[in-house]
């Protein structure tokens, strides 16, 4: 159940991962990002952390991605066109990323054994639920980082309304 | 049991996606599409972060996505709004043309 | 033949998903009558009463004539999209029923009957998928390639994730009091007394009552906020250019997330499948209790359906600046209040 629950959506965020890569067309990446969204919150689902996927669900891909459709639909953005720097691009980006792989893949693989496998029983469920335990940690220990947290987010606000806002003329 | 799946597999995909976004941030020459493959690249971060709090047994592995998930959008906020501005400005979302400062 | 406990729990689920569905797609259709019923006699006209007694088969005429109309894809649009923006936009509208309880605890052989599935985060579920289905709105405007629709979903889609966070924000309140983001447990925290311990009186959950109201109202594009297909403005609005099966498709999805909204409204403010009159009424066996509680559930949602109808007809159009205005300066700042109220008030009595 769990392999073939991380194999179909493994494979559904990489194949959405690369279409990201390959789509021309800005909102056809965008909506391969929330492929791979989705797929990754059935992944957390999948490791015990039942909140996150919820919460992936609902940030990342009701309200990001949500903003950059919409941003999309309201420059009306068409397709790229390639110009002189994007050949470097292609000499830089694909040996960068496969060089990147390769690193953390041979790492990971490395410590494969001390890792262990994914056993839902030792998923952090028990008695208390996921979110019950989140929020016992989230409001004692980490109130401080929490509370910052929600002045950064006043900070974006402000700073996203007076960016976009029209400059008057007078 | 050969139907458990290791936690390395987990971080494999999440190098892959990371991988994948890399690229992305480095072929891809619209600037949005290139703010898309930075969230990419932001969420195969988170799945290592939930694969390591699943191997520990801890809920702080799953509160900093949660952190990362809070930066993200008002990342995307700010981001999407200057993209905004660039595009009311220059009339174009292509890097290789946004380049007033280089000359 | 002899089955195990797990191709019982696989069949038993497999039905379930089927009779639901099955239910909601009618329910969707007979909806879309009691509204043109209802309407109809509001404005002191019959609604249609000609096909079949009291006009009950006018469903199904419709949905042939849907389906025999010629299925038209304009040229310049963007097909794929074109043709995935009603599939998601219905599928979202169908899927958020998966985690409603529409009856009380009802085991069979280890499975709930009454439930398709029981989540620890069923409230985030249906919030996630709701989400999801702005897509659907979105890309319609965008892949038609038509101004009209392309202003549609614009609206649309600032209108729904400008209402989210006054909706989220409204359920937040009955959330701290149930203590729990499971449907059921939130249900089950209600039923004590019947109508006395319903959140929206016993739990003075009326100002999130109305909040919710508010947004669910916008959330699914429904009258006083259907700007997105104001017929004055915008023609149509976002499925302008959809026709026959495409359009129904838009069509079912508006009327499914009526019927989610209302789910999730009884579920969390009027006690759920729970009686009114608490354990007043509780008589026969258990199947009798079943059968009580889904009548119970399914009153519920047709007297919301019914305000919504009602709603529709008495209420004009908001302007633009008014309803976003209306989201982010009144609701939200009222659905933070009332968290807050409501947060001290369990506080205090916690310590006394």
């Amino acid at each position: 159940m769990q392999l073939a629950l991380f194999i179909i959506f493994a494979a559904l965020a990489i194949a959405g991962a690369l279409n990201l890569l390959l789509q021309k067309h800005p909102i056809n990446s965008a909506l391969s990002l929330v492929v791979v969204m989705l797929s990754l919150a059935v992944l957390y689902w999948s490791l015990g952390a039942e909140f996150l996927a919820a919460a992936q669900v609902i940030v990342y891909s009701g309200a990001i991605m949500v903003l950059f459709v919409f941003v999309i639909m309201l420059l009306n953005a068409g397709e790229e066109e390639h110009t002189t720097g994007s050949r470097a691009a292609y000499f830089a980006g694909i040996p960068g990323s496969l060089a990147v792989f390769c690193l953390l893949s041979f790492v990971f693989l490395r410590e494969s054994k001390a890792l262990g496998n994914v056993h839902m029983s030792n998923a952090p469920a028990g008695a208390m639920s996921n979110i019950a335990q989140i929020s016992e940690v989230l409001f004692t220990k980490l109130l401080l980082p929490f509370e910052v947290t929600s002045i950064l987010i006043l900070v974006a606000i402000l700073g996203a309304v007076v960016l976009a806002r029209k400059e008057e003329h007078e | 049991m050969s139907t458990e799946v290791p936690i390395a597999a987990y971080l494999i995909l999440a190098a892959i996606l990371f991988s994948i976004g890399v690229g992305a941030f480095l072929i891809k020459r619209n600037v949005i599409s290139i703010f898309m493959s930075i969230e990419l690249m932001l969420n195969a971060v988170n799945l290592t972060f939930v694969a390591f709090a699943h191997k520990w047994g801890a809920v702080s592995g799953q509160i900093f996505v949660f952190f990362v998930m809070v930066v993200a959008a008002a990342e995307a906020a700010v981001g999407l709004a200057i993209i905004i501005a660039i595009f009311r400005t220059r009339k174009t979302l292509n890097v290789d043309q946004i380049n007033l400062m280089q000359n | 033949m002899h089955l195990t406990d797990f191709q019982i729990f696989l069949l038993l689920s497999l039905l379930k998903v089927a009779v639901v569905l099955v239910i909601t797609l009618t329910a969707v259709a007979y909806t879309v009558l009691l509204e043109r019923k209802v309407i109809g006699r509001m404005q002191n006209r019959w609604g249609p009463s000609r096909v079949g007694p009291f006009g009950l088969l006018q469903p199904l005429a419709d949905g042939i004539k849907l389906f025999l109309k010629e299925d038209l894809t304009p040229m310049l649009v963007d097909r794929p999209l074109f043709l995935a923006a009603p599939v998601i936009a219905l599928t979202c509208a169908l899927v958020s029923v998966a985690v409603v309880p529409f009856g009380a605890v009802t085991i069979y052989k280890g499975v709930d009957l009454f439930e398709v599935a029981n989540v620890n985060v069923g409230l985030l579920v249906i919030l996630g998928i709701t989400s999801i289905g702005v897509y659907g709105i979105a890309l319609s405007g965008w892949s038609s390639n038509n101004k009209f629709a392309l202003l549609g979903s614009l609206r649309a889609t600032s209108q729904m994730i400008s209402y989210e966070l006054a909706l989220g924000l409204s359920l937040v309140g009955v959330v701290l009091r149930a203590g729990s983001l499971n449907l059921r447990t939130i249900v089950d925290s209600q039923s004590a007394h019947g109508m006395i311990s319903w959140n929206i009186f016993g739990g003075f959950q009326f100002v999130a009552f109305f909040i919710y109201l508010m947004s669910a109202y916008a959330e699914t594009n429904r009258s006083p906020f259907d700007l997105p297909e104001a017929e004055s403005e915008l023609v149509a609005g976002y499925h302008t250019e959809y026709s026959s099966m495409k359009f129904a498709m838009f069509f079912m999805a508006e009327y499914a997330n009526m019927i989610t909204v209302s789910c999730v409204a009884t579920l969390m403010f009027f006690g759920g499948a729970s009686s009114p009159f608490g354990h007043l009424t509780d008589f026969g066996g258990p199947i009798a209790m079943g059968l009580q509680s889904i009548f119970w559930f399914l009153f519920k949602i047709v007297a919301f359906l019914f305000l919504y109808i009602w709603v529709r007809s008495t209420l004009p159009r908001f302007r633009y600046d008014q309803l976003m205005g209306f989201g982010w300066k009144f609701l939200m700042p009222v659905a933070i209040v009332n968290i807050i109220v409501t947060s001290l008030a369990m506080a205090l009595h916690a310590k006394v």
